[in-house]
């Protein structure tokens, strides 16, 4: 192992043994005192965040003979990752107390789980792909079924186990079929092939397809989503915000990493596809939304309308001018997501009670008027999803239809504009019982829980009407993809 | 922070100094916090009446952008947006006229709102932020946002302080809206994206863009803002927004809000689209007359006061873009007057529909009756707005609705716009729209306030208008006297705007036939 291929993983070093660490010295801890597991494993994160900007500026060559890199498009992610760790670490804290499925575990296993995601930002190699990918989807696997004995927990986590491993088996098939095509797993390797024509391109187009089945489940889109909103419902709402957000970023990244790097020459084929997946999503995601009187369930699909959204990013695919603008665009409306996504999780956590109580729409009815600050944050989460000002989700959202645009597909721009007022109607719902109606909801205050509510509104309203490091940023960070 | 100090970024965002104060405030200080939003709004008044006439930066007489606040706001790669204001004399009235309803809306509000006051005055004043932003931004996507913030206060205004049936109308007026502007929001992207710039008078100056795809994008633009206006037969969302909104909003719902609609077809449409303009001037001219007669109709069957008024915005609505679309100097200039006129008047009437029914609670035409001999100031001043809005000679309704006749009978002419597609009937029968006008209102007035006294007059111990809901109406008054009798001040505003936004039609026109 040389020093670059140090460097090069020196975040996920730290963070895995940090995580196994805290395996054990949670068993030093007796059981009321959990606080402190939540405590170190934050700062984990913050540490691994500390060390991941600080090597941002340098430059490394690709690591482990160029399976894995360390450039701007994974310093993004990870940090965007190791946010989502953080976020997840202060909704759950006193929501596992309060349900009593406060065990040690909890915290390492979501460290593990964000390893595999930044590992997944990092892989340029479909081996390190795959490795990442079940990294990440075991710890939350576990995580999904934390609340047993509840059955709709232990179905949740079957089921997500199941349909994730059925769904790691198309990736697992792709894979082969690629490395058959061209003889290598690495992506560079993969785009030489194809450029020389070398590579046997009908099997190389169908193990892409495969891959793209099999990131198509992790991210949820049509018509791979069917797990969603079960498992989103039947996991402990703490672990449905982390993976509601992680997940699907760590999906998208390893999507935009794959799609964009190794298989341009094969956007052609493909790029009707990814269109037609995007449309699906969005139209599925968004009326199924409409029918839905669980808040669970009514977000599990909006976050399956979302993905629809960020896989339009992919609609210029095969178009090199557009391109780089379109993931840049994916990866700012990822960011939009995730704080919008991970601001309402929030709130349903604190309006949640034992036994699944408070989790009905109607159960939101006043919050607006009892709890003014937290009925206002989640209407900004609410505005954000639908893409409204003065909202990050607005800003994502054009950026996006832009892609579209400029990729020429018109009708995807149109169905993604038509699909946001539908998006609105169920959106709407929320806030109409917030501010619109009376009644008397049930809060738990907690302050981890709080503060991570309103710096995640506030951060939604300020980057949108400053958005132009993100935008920068983002830029920056696809650069190194083409 | 320099954009900040712009006379115009100072005018937009005077009130949210207000709603600073306001939070500050507790909810339970009524009066500290209705003074605080109305001081404020009188402020902002203030304000934009010295960048406009004593700051000495806007010179009347020049027809282009003044007050210009150019800033770069997003500016990376593939990006080129900007912070634009400008205010030139096809938004001077406008903007003046947002910032002089507010302080009247809020003042009609003291009695009449007395539940959640701060949640009231904070969202009121963001509305007018929004207002303004939208008059005075140049840069397409600064505009959009303006455009779409509006919506989120208005909302919140019908769905918390609304009548019974609020949560319906506000959510039939958010989806509606969004519904046509979001169409927009691609048109914009689509020019942002071949213009590689957002800013309007450097698009409106390329001007590149090949015939049909104009048509698209002229659709597209006036999907927004036709609903918005509303034009018929897209508005459906109007009435009830009308009436279930508390009469501050409807105050401001049709004196402001709905000239968003017309102002965007003619600061983006008409300069953007010319030939598209120009093409589609026949249907829009016909639709318009179709919203005039209908909404006249409709109005005369209405049982509800507010109901009525509100249909009769459709139809004033309908001779604004009569107007605008016969594409001349008389029907634009009228226009944009019927566009103030339609504010004061329509305005007030809400207004003085609003004070009724804090004393009655019902809006109920028939069981009202015999009013006058109760309160006189009250029917009175119904009686000259009412006459006002029916277009009175010496009120400033005439004056409006004659100069966009006179605008449309033009364009019936020879090279007019409306030349071919019976643009004589055009004008014909906005003139019938005219008598309707007369009989509806005057049909309304004898049913409150003629006749026998109704079940409520007996019943009820009406009280005449009090000082502070005169004080209300009198700055109306007073304008809808000037512009009637005098009017040339208002025209010599928007007249050389005018001139240059028509420039490119005579070409065109002339091209054509």
């Amino acid at each position: 192992m040389t020093q670059t291929d140090f460097s090069t993983i020196l975040p996920v070093t730290i963070l895995t043994a940090w995580a196994s660490l805290l395996l054990l010295a949670d068993l030093f801890l007796p059981r009321e005192q959990k606080g402190w597991t939540a405590l170190l494993a934050a700062l984990g994160l913050a540490l691994t965040m500390g060390i991941t900007l600080a090597q941002s500026g340098q430059e490394f060559a690709p690591g482990f003979g160029g399976m894995i890199v360390r450039d701007g498009f994974s310093t993004f992610l990870n940090v965007l990752f190791l946010l989502i760790g953080l976020l997840g670490i202060a909704v759950s804290h006193g929501y596992n107390h309060r349900m009593g499925i406060e065990r040690g575990e909890y915290y390492p296993l979501m460290l593990f789980s964000v390893v595999g995601m930044m590992l997944m930002a990092q892989a340029t190699d479909l081996i390190v792909v795959f490795l990442a990918l079940e990294l990440l989807s075991f710890p939350l696997y576990v995580m999904a079924a934390f609340a047993y004995p509840k059955p709709q927990s232990e179905e949740a986590g079957l089921k997500y186990f199941l349909l994730g491993a059925f769904s790691s088996g198309f990736v697992v098939y792709g894979i082969a079929l690629a490395f058959g095509a061209t003889g290598s797993t690495d992506l560079a390797y993969i785009l030489a092939a194809v450029s020389t024509g070398a590579a046997s391109l009908p099997l190389l187009t169908a193990g892409a397809g495969l891959i793209l089945v099999g990131f198509g489940f992790k991210v949820a889109a049509v018509p791979f989503h069917m797990w969603t909103p079960d498992v989103y419902q039947g996991a402990p709402t703490s672990v449905t915000a982390f993976m509601a957000a992680g997940a699907k970023a760590a999906g998208f990244a390893a999507l935009l990493r794959v799609f964009g790097m190794a298989f341009p020459a094969l956007a052609a084929d493909l790029a009707p596809l990814m269109a037609i997946l995007a449309a699906l999503t969005m139209i599925l995601g968004n009326l199924v939304a409409v029918a839905q009187t669980d808040m669970k369930r009514m977000l599990a699909y909006s976050s399956i309308a979302q993905a629809g959204y960020i896989l339009m990013a992919f609609a210029p695919f095969d178009n090199e001018a557009a391109r780089t603008m379109a993931v840049a665009g994916g990866l700012f409306y990822l960011v939009a997501y995730t704080l919008a996504s991970f601001g309402s999780w929030g709130v349903v956590i604190a309006l949640e009670r034992a036994e699944d109580k408070g989790l009905q729409i109607t159960d939101y009815n006043g919050l607006g008027r009892k709890y003014p600050l937290l009925g206002a944050a989640m209407a900004v989460f609410m505005l954000s999803l639908i893409g409204l000002p003065p909202t990050l989700g607005l800003i994502g959202k054009i950026y996006l239809f832009r892609a579209a645009l400029e990729g020429g597909l018109v009708w995807l721009a149109i169905v993604g504009a038509l699909t946001s007022i539908v998006s609105a109607f169920y959106y709407l719902r929320v806030v109409v019982n917030m501010f619109m109606r009376e009644g008397q909801p049930q809060v738990e205050r907690e302050w981890w829980l709080e503060f991570a509510i309103g710096a995640v509104a506030i951060g939604t309203i300020i980057v949108s009407l400053w958005p132009f490091p993100l935008f920068d940023w983002a830029q920056q960070a696809v650069m190194v993809l083409f | 922070m320099n954009f900040l100090l712009e006379p115009l970024s100072i005018v937009t965002f005077s009130p949210l100094l207000g709603v600073l104060v306001l939070l500050f405030l507790k909810s339970e200080q009524k009066a500290a916090l209705r003074w605080t939003a109305l001081v404020t709004s009188l402020i902002t008044f203030l304000i934009s009446l010295w960048a406009f006439f004593f700051s000495g930066l806007y010179n009347p007489a020049n027809g282009g952008l003044q007050l210009v606040a150019k800033y770069n706001w997003i500016n990376v790669a593939g990006w080129d947006i900007r912070y634009y204001l400008a205010a030139d004399g096809l938004s001077i009235l406008l903007i003046l006229l947002t910032t002089f309803l507010t302080p009247i809306a809020i003042l009609s509000t003291w009695t009449a709102v007395e539940e959640r006051v701060k949640d009231f005055m904070l969202f009121f004043l963001l509305l007018e932020v929004g207002m303004i932003g939208v008059f005075v931004a140049q840069d397409l996507f600064l505009f959009y946002i303006f455009w779409e913030f509006t919506l989120i206060p208005m909302y919140f205004l019908i769905g918390i302080w609304g009548g019974p049936n609020r949560l319906y109308a506000a959510v039939k007026f958010f989806l509606y809206t969004m519904a046509g502007s979001i169409l927009m929001l691609l048109a914009i992207l689509w020019l942002g994206i071949n213009g590689g710039t957002f800013s309007v008078p450097d698009l409106v100056a390329q001007g590149n863009i090949p015939a049909d795809t104009q048509l698209w994008l002229f659709i597209a633009f006036a999907a927004a803002f036709a609903i918005k206006v509303p034009m018929w037969p897209l508005h459906s969302w109007l009435p009830d927004a009308h009436v279930e909104a508390p009469t501050a909003g409807s105050v401001i719902l049709a004196g402001v809000l709905l000239k968003m609609g017309t102002y965007g077809f003619l600061r983006f449409n008409l300069p953007l689209f010319p030939e598209a303009s120009v093409q589609a001037a026949p249907v829009i001219g016909w639709l318009a007359v179709i919203g005039i007669l209908y909404g006249a109709a409709v109005s005369f069957y209405q049982k509800d006061v507010k109901k009525l008024v509100a249909y009769s915005s459709v139809s004033h609505l309908g001779f604004v873009m009569l107007g605008m679309f016969a594409l001349n100097a008389q029907g634009v200039a009228g226009a944009i007057l019927q566009m103030v006129n339609h504010g004061l008047s329509t305005g007030a009437l809400f207004l003085l529909v609003g004070m009724i029914y804090e004393q009655t609670h019902t809006r109920d035409l028939p069981v009202y009756g015999g009013l006058w001999k109760i309160t006189p100031i009250f029917g009175t001043l119904t009686l000259i707005v009412g006459l006002s809005s029916m277009g009175l000679p010496g009120l400033n309704g005439f004056v409006g609705e004659f100069t966009i006749l006179l605008g449309a009978f033009g364009a019936g002419m020879k090279d007019g716009v409306f030349a071919g597609a019976g643009g004589f009937w055009l004008a014909g029968l906005a003139a019938v729209g005219v008598i309707l006008a007369a009989i509806y209102i005057l049909y309304m007035f004898q049913k409150m306030f003629l006749g026998p006294a109704g079940e409520i007059t007996k019943h009820h111990d009406l009280k005449d208008l009090n000082w502070r809901e005169i004080l209300t109406l009198l700055p109306l008054l007073v304008f809808i006297f000037w512009i009637g009798l005098y009017p040339k001040p208002f025209f010599d505003l928007m007249m050389p705007a005018i001139e240059n936004l028509l420039m490119p039609f005579q070409a065109i026109l002339m091209a054509a036939h």
